[in-house]
């Protein structure tokens, strides 16, 4: 009788342990849930826009785009920008990526390369898309991968009162100009510095929102017509230059090599930076987190004597298409609606930035007046961001901050720090 | 009594005549002993093989090919990735790095949390101080790595409390940027760490204090010993065994610390800060090189596996 009991609860042990089991190999069962039910597709949309929007309203519009398209229902699967990426990557090895996919220039490189974005041009050709009415698509080895479905602008936020304060009455729009309030800001006395820099290897997205936008603004670039890096070129040196100059003046806030994005953002509010390149999304939070304070947005300040267009750093929210997925003609019908004008503009209106749609403009009826007048300066100018599409683009910027660091610490010449950086970017590419 | 209880016995033993019957009953209890362990162990079986023996033997496999994850067709190439990595000029010198930041992390946690333990153990001070001294001494313990490093960046900012209190009472330090120089950076970061974990030092230790007879320091006290020697005589022998398992463990945890730095450096300033946890992650995460990240792993994975070796073997000792 004991032995028998012993022998069940073993067997029952055993039972609960294949459960165990089985409910973990079960999970890939999970891929099935998007097959046909009655005629239903349902396309699953990996991005982290929902978090960062007013609550609920991309549900809502995915239930205008269900109810515009029968058959077709959307599975949100959002979270962090950061996480999004792991999870898209993890998602392709292992043949469990979304539909539809919400995208970041920096990741394009990665992902065309490892398959897991379908060509998009080949898709808009089957369907006879427009794509005249696109603001930009972004091509990887020929493929289209990207769309931008909002774009944000980083232009230059100044606050007037320092400026005031030190005697300047108008935003710079030159180099010398900004170089000259800059140091005014820092040698006023105060607490405040002419402008912030965050260097911080943590994302080190300083290279592209700080740095290279002193590049980018006076028609410069980073990288050849083919997409190779030319670091080296005059118009990089002469930004990287100007950047050092700016910090041999006292002119950047202390803290520079730890400083992260949201820090800088954080002085600002406080007074105690005089002026960033910043992202047109942080207008509410530095209306809420000091309302006092007395800033306004201009374009980012070009080379002395230069005429032509401003390059203007761009972010996106960009959408792409598994190439994967089984479903791809209801996920390039969901591509459509997105992009259109009425839903690109509303959803540039949300999130605070442009819409995709060249036909799209913002509502600015109730929305900061400085949100007009950023659109403005970005229409006079054109989307720059040379890591849109670049190989393991954030090991890049970090790979440049940390020259920059070490030029900047060391006192070393700026053409080392470049030289060193294009070594280091070549093995890259 | 006896007899009644042989009885039964004897009488069911079977005949030498009938050897299979022999053989049946003195196998299938056994046998069924014997599986009946296996189930109620399966259920540990599976979980240790499906969610640490599995994912090791993935990264041990992909250490060994060019590229995984973001390859599709990935070929093997042996050794040639250990080569890399431990041919890496930064890959040494974050293992310098993490050597440091372990040692120091380790020793001061042990000299701080046996000080406090034993301020906590004393009869010196009332009781009421003690419970107020032992809420406060624990908070650091208290708060997630989130909280510790936001908390750390904001109080060693250039414009923080730190250097504020130290312009203040007269020592001149301006504006230092303590996580941002890359001569304290690394100094910056321990400080961090330390300030995070003494306070399991000092709870297991106060623990081990209250566990010592008191006869024995009466006794030594008899003898003549005054209070440093009984510290060495007395209290650090019977703490041995304690503070041995402690350090190897506190080794172990702090060489694989990474949210700490990553959320307070990220690495930085130009690799000071870099440990072989963040170098590991960037190999991942910021270049996709996923082979050679395991590679790291594995590598990291031997060292630990040493000291994890020395803590079990201690732990033997101690039973």
């Amino acid at each position: 009788m004991t032995s028998s009991n012993g022998w069940q609860r073993g067997a029952l042990a055993a039972g609960i342990a294949g459960v165990v089991a089985l409910a973990g190999c079960s999970a890939s069962g999970q891929a099935d849930a998007d097959q046909p039910q009655g005629g239903t597709v349902t396309l699953e949309f990996m991005q982290w826009w929902e978090p960062e929007l007013p609550k609920g309203s991309f549900r809502e519009l995915m239930d205008r785009f269900e109810s515009e398209n029968p058959g077709i229902e959307v599975e949100l699967i959002s979270g962090p920008w950061s996480q999004t990426k792991d999870q898209i990557i993890a998602g392709a090895a292992s043949g469990t990526i979304a539909d539809v996919v919400g995208l970041d220039g920096s990741w394009l490189y990665d992902l065309s390369r490892q398959g897991a974005i379908a060509d998009l041009g080949e898709i808009f050709e089957e369907n006879d898309y427009d794509t005249s009415k696109l603001v930009q698509q972004v091509t990887v080895d020929g493929a289209t991968v990207m769309v931008p479905a909002v774009n944000f602008a980083y232009p230059l936020f100044v606050n007037l009162d320092l400026l005031e304060q030190v005697g300047v009455s108008e935003p710079p729009t030159t180099r010398s100009e900004f170089l000259a309030a800059a140091k005014a800001i820092s040698e006023a006395g105060g607490d405040a510095s002419g402008w912030a820099m965050p260097l911080a290897l943590e994302t080190a997205n300083g290279v592209q929102n700080d740095i290279l936008p002193w590049v980018w603004a006076g028609g410069g670039q980073i990288l050849t017509d083919d997409g190779k890096p030319d670091l080296e070129n005059e118009a990089s040196v002469s930004g990287l230059e100007f950047v050092k100059e700016l910090w041999d003046a006292g002119a950047v806030s202390p803290g520079a090599f730890s400083m992260a994005e949201q820090d800088k953002v954080e002085e600002f509010a406080a007074g105690r930076v005089g002026m960033m390149f910043s992202s047109l999304a942080h207008i509410n939070m530095l209306r809420a987190s000091n309302p006092d304070l007395n800033f306004t947005v201009v374009a980012p300040p070009v080379p002395d004597g230069y005429s032509g267009e401003i390059g203007i750093n761009t972010n996106s929210w960009g959408v792409g298409i598994a190439d994967s997925s089984e479903h791809k003609a209801e996920a390039f019908k969901l591509l459509e609606f997105l992009l259109s004008a009425e839903v690109s503009s509303e959803l540039s209106t949300w999130a605070n930035g442009f819409p995709g749609n060249v036909d799209g403009a913002p509502d600015f009826s109730g929305t900061d007046p400085l949100f007009k007048q950023a659109f403005d300066i970005f229409q006079d100018g054109y989307p720059m961001n040379e890591f849109v599409g670049a190989p393991v683009a954030q090991e890049l910027q970090r790979q440049y901050a940390t020259e920059v660091q070490r030029m900047l610490d060391g006192d070393l010449p700026v053409t080392d720090a470049l030289k060193a950086a294009q070594t280091a970017w070549s093995g890259e590419f | 009594m006896v007899t009644i209880t042989r009885t039964p016995r004897q009488a069911a033993t079977p005949q030498p005549s009938e050897p299979q019957d022999l053989r049946g009953p003195r196998r299938g209890p056994n046998e069924r002993r014997r599986f009946a362990a296996f189930g109620y162990l399966s259920p540990t079986i599976v979980l240790l093989i499906v969610l640490m023996a599995t994912p090791v033997a993935m990264v041990v496999g992909y250490s060994i090919f060019d590229n995984v994850i973001t390859n599709r067709d990935p070929q093997v190439v042996g050794f040639a990735n250990y080569v890399q990595i431990i041919t890496d000029r930064a890959f040494w010198q974050a293992g310098r790095n993490t050597l440091v930041f372990t040692l120091v992390s380790v020793a001061v946690h042990m000299v701080l949390g046996l000080t406090f333990a034993m301020l906590l153990n004393t009869d010196l001070i009332g009781p009421r101080l003690r419970a107020a001294y032992r809420v406060v001494l624990v908070l650091p313990w208290l708060f997630t790595i989130a909280i510790v490093a936001v908390l750390w960046r904001m109080l060693l900012d250039p414009r923080g409390v730190v250097n504020y209190l130290l312009n203040t009472v007269g020592i001149d330090v301006g504006l230092t940027d303590w996580l941002g120089s890359p001569a304290l950076a690394l100094g910056a970061v321990t400080v961090i760490n330390i300030w995070a974990g003494y306070p399991f030092f000092m709870i297991s230790l106060l623990a081990g204090l209250q566990g010592i007879p008191a006869e024995m320091h009466e006794a030594a006290k008899v003898d003549g010993a005054n209070p440093v020697q009984r510290f060495w005589n007395v209290t650090i022998p019977q703490l041995r065994p304690l503070l041995i398992s402690l350090g190897l463990l506190d080794v172990i945890w702090t060489t694989q610390q990474f949210p700490l730095i990553w959320m307070t450096t990220g690495g930085g300033p130009m690799g000071a800060t870099e440990v072989l946890s963040t170098y590991t992650y960037k190999l991942a995460f910021s270049r996709y090189e996923f082979a050679l990240a395991s590679t790291s792993a594995v590598v990291i994975l031997l060292a630990s596996l040493v000291l994890a070796i020395f803590y079990a073997r201690s732990q033997k000792m101690k039973d």
